[in-house]
């Protein structure tokens, strides 16, 4: 027992946890301008799959990347044309996100490399001191950089009182609209370097639903950390160490913890949150609503 | 026929135009990718509908969509997004696996309707809980039905892989062991996949359309979707009412599974088949009527029936058939949004203060739109 939890467990954690915390930063912007973001989980797959595509036309994983977060914003584009400009039911628009998503990486695989399920290798993200990828510490520094940006900026302090109450916030003069398309599209960007980590900072290549629901995962870590940066971030870390402890439990005989515990407890825990038997769980207060009521 | 926003003719043009817009930006996509849409719609035509066995397998495909459809429609009537139709359906579908794989020595005429109703209360139960908490607690019903989905497939992978000990399971094929003939949903067409549980699909189709148009709790379920305040204060049990909602769609699409694993597959695998979600869609694009539900039920299970002659005869992806659900749905969205423009609503005079039925009016309930505070998601 003493020499499991170690340094190759720590970044285990890490590498587990990093695409949670970048896609729950994206889940909390979008959540407190407002709008409810189920399609994080295909704005993850899209940016795993044109971080992979990106890097394979232009050579540079850096490009790659770049190209992977721009597809995920504008899946993210979409998803907020539909819940703010048409005012269209925010959970129909990510649904559609989602399987769009996932039918379009199948089809674009099946169309660049002509064959399914997996695309070819392509050249990874570099990592930082030995083993850990930059994309770890990326998430590591978005984490204040999102906290400060909400609750220390007047455009951070605009987003939220867009979703707290949309009308009152139109009333003194913030635009909803804007804040509201700022943010979802951000929120794009962030879950799709989340998807980028998937395929090219931890692995090299794409597989047909790679993101596994993940994507989920981060919404939960968003609720289950109390719509907060820093509580969505513990969450997604505990959520982390729940899969990477749950990969070395399997290996380790006569570990203490169930590993099919261990896989269940996002899920678990978040259904628990929600029904507000551990703290009161309340969301934006606007989220959902539209600025001006007709 | 009046032709104002919300009404049921509107409705159905919306989805009809709904869909051809989806097919027409599909063929867009196919255009870009270099291939021939025409060949591929006339292919994926002709694999769905143009030999008996096509439209056997249209039938076939079409089963678990209409029955995971009635799932939302149902929820939806009732003001609840169900967004757990797939852990539902798998739900039920182990299930029934579960009882068929079981040798008890039962005839058939005992066995098939036992696993049948085993599955069909297997999803209620899972349908029931996010009702429940809801009623309860408050707590969001697509939060509750996303975990609940997850906590599904663990559920039967941790089954499968450790509790083969007691359950009829086979680690080896990730999935239950074979269901006995005695519980096979017998073939109703020879030499195609055509299985009895199609039937049952229908006759659900129809039986909720009696019970939601022309049953008391069926008034009671439409009336706290349009409105849990107006329920209130005409004597409804709100929470008792979404939780016996709940359950019912969760049945539903626990038959879907049964269907599934009876019927066609004959076990139950622990990959998830995602027909949940297509399910959505078919239910939206058939404004959560029962019979929009069947024959936009029809139309995904063609295109799903087609996809495989439209891979092989006109090389295009059979994948792009998610993108066009996808699409749909967006579609039906993009119509809703216009039901809302004012030139539109001038188009008709309401003849009812209400303005028709809002849950079909919106796609879904408009409950997450006016209700003031929605608690957690």
């Amino acid at each position: 027992m003493s020499d499991f939890f170690t340094v190759a467990l720590l970044t285990a954690i890490l590498r587990s946890a990093t695409p949670l915390v970048l896609a729950a930063m994206g889940g909390i912007l979008s959540e407190r301008s407002g709008v409810i973001n189920i399609a994080l989980e295909g704005m993850m797959l899209t940016g795993a799959f044109f971080a992979v595509a990106g890097t394979h036309w232009t050579g540079s994983p850096w490009l790659g990347a770049a190209i992977g977060v721009g597809a995920a914003s504008v899946a993210a584009m979409i998803h907020a044309f539909w819940c703010i400009t048409l005012r269209g039911n925010q959970i129909v628009a990510g649904t559609a996100i989602n399987l769009i998503a996932a039918g379009l990486t199948a089809f674009l695989i099946q169309l660049i490399w002509d064959r399914a399920g997996a695309t070819d290798s392509v050249e990874q993200l570099p990592d930082l001191f030995g083993t850990v990828n930059v994309l770890v510490f990326a998430a590591l520094v978005i984490v204040p950089l999102v906290h400060f940006y909400l609750f220390r900026t007047k455009q951070g302090l605009h987003t939220m009182a867009s979703g707290e109450s949309p009308q009152a916030a139109e009333s003194v003069g913030i635009d909803v609209t804007r804040n509201r398309y700022l943010a979802v599209v951000a929120s794009g960007a962030l879950a799709g370097m989340g998807g980028a980590y998937l395929s090219i900072g931890n692995l090299s290549y794409f597989t047909l639903d790679m993101t596994a629901g993940r994507g989920f995962i981060a919404l939960a870590a968003v609720i289950f950390g109390g719509w907060t940066p820093f509580g969505a971030a513990g969450a997604a870390l505990l959520f982390g160490a729940a899969q990477a402890i749950q990969i070395e439990a399997q290996a380790t005989s006569g570990f203490p913890i169930s590993a099919d515990l261990l896989v269940a407890l996002p899920y678990l825990l978040t259904l628990i949150a929600v029904t507000g038997l551990i703290r009161k769980s309340n969301g934006p207060a606007g989220l959902g609503q539209h600025a001006n009521a007709h | 026929m009046t032709i104002r926003p919300g009404s049921a003719f509107v409705n159905a043009v919306g989805s009809v135009v709904a869909v051809l817009v989806a097919l027409l930006i599909g063929a867009v996509v196919i255009v870009i990718s270099g291939q021939d849409p025409w060949e591929a719609y006339r292919s994926l035509a002709e694999g769905a509908l143009g030999s008996r066995r096509g439209r056997a397998e249209t039938l076939v495909y079409a089963a678990p969509l209409i029955l995971g459809g009635l799932a939302f429609a149902v929820a939806a009537r009732a003001g609840m997004f169900n967004v757990g139709i797939e852990g539902q359906l798998v739900i039920g579908g182990f299930a029934a696996a579960l009882v068929g794989a079981t040798d008890w020595g039962l005839p058939s005429a005992i066995h098939i309707p036992l696993a049948v109703l085993v599955a069909a209360i297997a999803g209620g139960v899972w349908g029931f809980i996010p009702g429940v908490l809801k009623a309860a607690t408050g707590a969001h019903e697509v939060i509750t039905t996303i975990m609940l989905n997850y906590l599904a497939f663990r559920l039967i992978i941790y089954s499968i892989q450790r509790r083969s000990d007691w359950l009829p399971v086979d680690d080896s094929v990730q999935g239950t062991e074979r269901v006995l003939d005695t519980a096979r949903l017998p073939i109703v067409l020879d030499a195609t996949r055509l299985h009895a549980g199609v039937a049952i699909a229908f006759v659900a189709a129809f039986t909720i359309w009696f019970v939601l148009f022309h049953t008391t709790f069926g008034y009671k379920v439409r009336t706290v979707g349009l409105s849990e305040g107006a329920a209130r204060y005409g004597g409804i049990r709100w929470g008792m009412t979404i939780a016996i909602a709940m359950a019912l769609a969760g049945a539903l699409a626990g038959l879907a599974g049964a269907g599934e694993s009876l019927g066609l597959h004959g076990r139950h695998s622990a990959v998830p088949p995602g027909l949940g979600f297509t399910a959505i869609a078919v239910g939206l694009v058939g404004r959560n009527h029962p019979i929009g539900v069947i024959f936009s039920g029809l139309l995904f299970g063609l295109l799903s029936a087609g996809a495989l002659t439209m891979q092989a005869e006109a090389d295009v992806s059979r994948d792009i058939v998610l993108v066009l659900q996808g699409l749909v749905i967006l579609a039906v969205a993009a119509f809703e949004a216009m039901n809302r423009l004012p030139w539109f609503r001038g188009l008709g005079t309401p003849k009812t203060p209400s303005g028709g039925d809002r849950a079909s009016d919106t796609g879904m309930a408009p409950e997450i739109e006016s209700r003031p505070a929605p608690p957690a998601i």
